[in-house]
């Protein structure tokens, strides 16, 4: 067991994990945050994505141990005050989401996305979410609430 | 009393984009996904799969993974015995189908590579999953059947007790059954004559319905109910299924689905793991967890299509087909599922679609190998006989040298024609071919894209353009029972909803169709809204969940606005009617004078009125009643539907293959479908796009792959090609308006319209491409290596501005089509 310090949608938690544990299952399984899911065992699906400093990772592919001493974000941590962070508000808006289940890695990813890139064209946009596959929108919608977020014209 | 409140806005919800209710938990995070839930003293199950595709089990050894940290007990199949049941199946489509017994755990014999044969509990998942790799089981590796085509000549036997793998023969004749003449007699007379006959043999691959949410379950057995949560389809048909198989009475098990991660037919299943951890969970005593990974998810939940075709068109020398025959052999997997066996004979009553076949000829040789099982897949029977038909139209027209659409125009149904009943014997009530192909005509810039085209093939330029059509229709809306039961699926297809004035005005509904992504709560919020005249915010729609929805028959089929939509309305009117008298009374008017519009009850030529939020707070109350009136506005609707509907449509799509790689490119893709009356065009486009996606991947990227020893080689994101955003592009969608006549809202079906079409879309965008190099059939998936075959096998690798040359001479009507190299696979 190692103890680890990591600070999780703001607040600072403390906690003796397995050096085997993966960051999604600490954050699901300990902490209660199942906001962010698992939809694969490939790293493929981007279903687990949360910011780690800001930056967006899968946190299937980073263990618990890793995030030590760091600050991560989830889903759960995004809306202030019952107020969507506006990639949420631009998802809800543009009916960039069915099932849902990809949506909290979709939307922390769109975010990572326009830090790099606040103004991004359709094929930046396509090529920034490659490593999120969603099986419910055929992404068009998601394009758009990415463009919606980013202030740009929308084309339908 | 008189009115005291506004009358609502007049502004109808249905047809609104409104914006889903169901998107903020979603969207926050603060969902209901079964493997969120967690109970105390909860344990964890891990399953042992075969790694072989035909096994006989001699032994299991399970001390060491019992003396493992955490670990409750081990089991066998040999352990559960009787008391894990055996698997439904449903849908027995003959009398004499042959079906092997299916017990949830193997028991002897491992039938496929994945099926489960021993049961780890521990108090973790992670301690269940390293417990189950210290279970030693010993094979003796069997045959295994995995080629289809030999599988139904029964080289080898998937099951050797049975002596053969031809589960069910069914077969429909139009001459038969009076909707037509003899097939038979019809190609010959092409033959003998100066007719035209295609013949084509194509392949629907294995698919991998590839929901994003594994399947998970739950089981709570503490108290007096049994509770299970799962990420089902069907909470109902399985809450049904686990009593009736299992022997617990239904009223002692409720069955949650709670947010469901998406399904496309992949979760309308009664799963091995589902009645496991039922089974643990009743003899432990104890809540248990289920949670499978993707490569179990890929390996051991139902597969998809997987099918041969073979087709035979013939039609005069203008285009006139004059017969249809299709013989299908589909490949059921290791076991006859829930409703598998039924699958192709769906695809029986549209491979016809939107054509005047005067003579139609279906069967289908439903056949047992050792692979997973298959059933229902997006659409289900309905995309592999558009396809189908959808490609043959295309060959003819080919073949003919004329325009696709215009080979089309001259078969179909026209408007003026409609209700119309088809060759297959089903009653088409609506639809209008000729206004949505025009308006995707304009949209798409069909003529444009024909001349640019024509001058790529002049020019020999190493990128050629292909056009693709699909003039498609299906049936959908799940039931009529009558019909399901003539065929001899073992349940109805109707559904339930509840309708419940509250006192504080708000409206409670409640419906039978559970859903997993398809916006239910918006859309019925809607319809009860405007039937009602309530505001939209104020009606709650509860579902999934068998204790607060005892009845209904789920979600699939797009079925769930069409049969659970007018069960809704018809309920709402039920509750207008109940409170009709109250209002009446209250007003002091005769019942016959009071009149119901946008949610108020007026006195007609007066001004007297009140609002329906009124009337409910005085039949809570019930201070004064008329004598005999029941305190009560709630209402029960159940509603079967006398007709399928038939949504249709007209899809275009524009693809770019490179001649000298092999790859494919999409260019752009419209699709005009009449889906009758929209409640929420929002919603609908998004189902749309999500369909033409998955649809357009069977064309060009997914197939579930198994090597020569039966091994599932796709079985993880890595090699199954689940598309990405990078891959797709945006699409141009568009609809036409032909309501349904067939149900109160004029409403037809969606989800699985895109999947349906796209796919004979792209197939034959591909093939247009790449015509001139003597192609008439590219494999699907189309990949870059298929494609580069197909063009240099029978072009020899020469560019040439000749026009593909006639094929339906059988001796060298394969000549296009690319070898596959993955033999074992078929
Ligand atoms: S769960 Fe992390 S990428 Fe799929
Ligand atoms: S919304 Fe269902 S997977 Fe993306």
């Amino acid at each position: 067991m190692t103890r680890i310090e990591v600070t999780v949608d703001g607040a600072k938690v403390s906690d003796e994990v397995e050096p085997r544990m993966l960051l999604v299952q600490y954050l699901r399984e300990k902490l209660g945050k199942t906001g962010t899911v698992i939809g694969c065992d490939t790293s493929n699906c981007g279903a687990c994505t949360v910011h780690l400093d800001g930056r967006s990772v899968k946190s299937c592919n980073v263990l618990a141990v890793q995030a030590d001493g760091h600050e991560v974000t989830t889903i759960e941590g995004l809306a202030q005050d019952g107020e969507l962070h506006p990639m949420q508000a631009a998802f809800h808006e543009c009916h960039a989401l069915q099932c849902g289940f990809c949506t909290p890695g979709m939307v922390m990813q769109s975010i990572d996305l326009l830090n790099d890139n606040p103004k991004p064209d359709e094929q930046q946009i396509r090529q920034g979410l490659e490593g999120n596959l969603c099986r419910c929108t055929g992404y068009h919608n998601i394009v758009r609430a990415v463009q919606t977020a980013s202030g740009q014209e929308v084309n339908k | 009393m008189t009115a005291t409140q506004d009358a609502p806005s007049e502004q109808l919800e249905i047809g609104r984009d409104r914006r889903r209710k169901e998107d903020q938990r979603l969207i926050t995070g603060r969902t209901r996904w079964t493997d969120n839930i967690t109970l105390p003293g909860m344990l964890h199950l891990a399953m042992v799969r075969s790694p072989f595709a035909h096994a006989k089990i001699t032994s299991i050894d399970t001390e060491e993974a019992k003396k493992a940290p955490n670990v409750v007990t081990v089991v066998t199949g040999k352990d559960l015995g009787e008391e894990q049941g055996s698997l439904p199946n449903a849908w027995p489509i003959t009398p004499d189908q042959v079906a092997p017994a299916h017990p949830p755990v193997a028991i002897d014999r491992a039938t496929f590579a994945g099926e489960i044969v021993a049961v780890v509990v521990a108090r973790s998942a992670a301690e269940a999953r390293d417990a189950a790799e210290l279970v030693d089981v010993d094979y003796e590796e069997l045959p295994a059947a995995l080629d289809l085509k030999e599988a139904a000549n029964d080289t080898t036997l998937a099951h050797p007790d049975l002596g053969t793998n031809k589960s069910a023969k069914w077969v429909f004749d139009s001459g038969d059954a009076g909707t037509g003449g003899n097939v038979d007699e019809a190609i010959q007379k092409a033959r003998d004559g100066d007719g035209i006959v295609i013949e084509r043999e194509f392949r629907q691959q294995r698919l991998i319905p590839a929901f994003m949410e594994p399947r998970s379950t739950v089981v709570d057995p503490t108290g007096e109910q049994i509770t299970m949560w799962s990420a089902t389809q069907i909470p109902h048909i399985l809450r049904f299924l686990l009593a009736a198989v299992l022997g617990v009475s239904e009223s002692k098990v409720r069955v949650i689905a709670p947010d469901v991660g998406g399904g496309f037919g992949g979760k309308l299943q009664t799963t091995p793991e589902e009645f496991i951890t039922m089974v643990m969970a009743r003899r432990l005593g104890k809540p248990i967890k289920f949670t499978e990974t993707r490569s179990e998810s890929m390996m051991a939940a139902h597969h998809g299509r997987d099918q041969w075709q073979k087709l035979t068109l013939s039609a005069e020398k203008d285009g006139t087909v004059t017969g249809f025959k299709v013989e299908l052999t589909a490949d059921l997997g290791s076991h006859v599922s829930l409703i598998g066996g039924g699958v192709p004979v769906l695809g029986a009553f549209m491979f016809n679609a939107i054509y005047k076949f005067p003579a139609y000829h279906f069967s289908v040789q439903t056949v047992l190998t050792n692979k997973a099982w298959t059933d229902a897949y997006r659409g289900a029977g309905r995309p592999e006989a558009t396809f189908g038909i959808e490609r043959m139209m295309t060959e003819l027209a080919a073949e003919l040298g004329v325009d696709p659409l215009e080979i089309r125009e001259k078969n179909w149904i026209k408007h003026e024609e409609f209700p119309f009943t088809t060759v297959a014997g089903l009653e088409y009530d609506s639809g209008n071919y000729e206004a949505a192909t025009a308006k995707a005509k304009e949209n798409f810039g069909y003529d444009e894209l024909r001349a640019e085209q024509q001058q790529r093939r002049e020019s020999n330029d190493p990128v050629q353009l292909g056009i693709g059509v699909s003039t498609f229709t299906e049936m959908c809306g799940l039931a009529p029972s009558r019909v399901l039961g003539s065929l001899d699926y073992g349940a109805g297809g109707w559904e339930h909803a509840t309708v419940r004035m509250l006192a504080t005005g708000k409206v409670e509904v409640i419906t039978g169709a559970s859903a997993h992504g398809q916006g239910h709560e918006t859309a019925f919020s809607q319809i009860v809204a405007d039937r009602l005249g309530v505001p939209f915010e104020d009606v709650e729609v509860l579902h999934g969940d068998t204790m607060v929805a005892p009845k209904g028959l789920d979600t699939y089929g797009s079925r769930s606005l069409v049969v659970g939509g007018e069960a809704l309305v018809r309920a709402a009117d039920k509750v207008i009617e109940k409170a009709k008298p109250i209002a009446a009374h209250l007003l002091e008017a005769s019942p016959d004078d009071i009149e119901f519009k946008a949610g108020r009850f007026g006195v007609r030529g007066t001004d007297q009125g009140l609002a329906m939020a009124e009337v409910a707070l005085a039949t809570f109350a019930a201070h004064n009643l008329p004598d005999g009136v029941e305190p009560s506005l709630d209402s029960d609707a159940t509603y079967d539907p006398v007709n399928f509907n038939y949504p249709h449509g007209t899809h275009l799509c524009a693809m770019e293959v490179d001649t000298e790689t092999g790859a494919v490119k999409m260019r752009k893709y419209t699709c005009v479908d009449d889906i009758g009356n929209v409640i929420n065009p929002l919603i609908v486009a998004g189902q749309v796009h999500g369909g033409l996606v998955q649809g357009i991947a069977q064309a060009l990227w997914e197939e579930a792959v198994y090597d020569d020893n039966g091994t599932l080689v796709s079985a993880s994101f890595v090699d199954y090609l689940v598309p990405t955003a990078a891959d797709t592009i945006s699409f141009d969608i568009d609809h036409t308006t032909t309501p349904a006549l067939t149900n109160t809202l004029g409403t037809k079906g969606v989800g699985e319209a895109g999947t349906i079409a796209s796919t004979p879309a792209v197939v034959n965008a591909v093939v247009d491409a790449i015509r001139k190099f003597g192609v008439n059939d590219v494999r699907m998936p189309c990949t870059p290596e298929r494609v580069w075959k197909a063009i240099h096998h029978s072009g020899g690798g020469e560019p040439t501005t000749e026009a593909a040359k006639p094929h339906f001479d059988p001796a060298s009507g394969d000549e296009g089509t690319a070898d596959r190299t993955d033999g074992a696979s078929e």
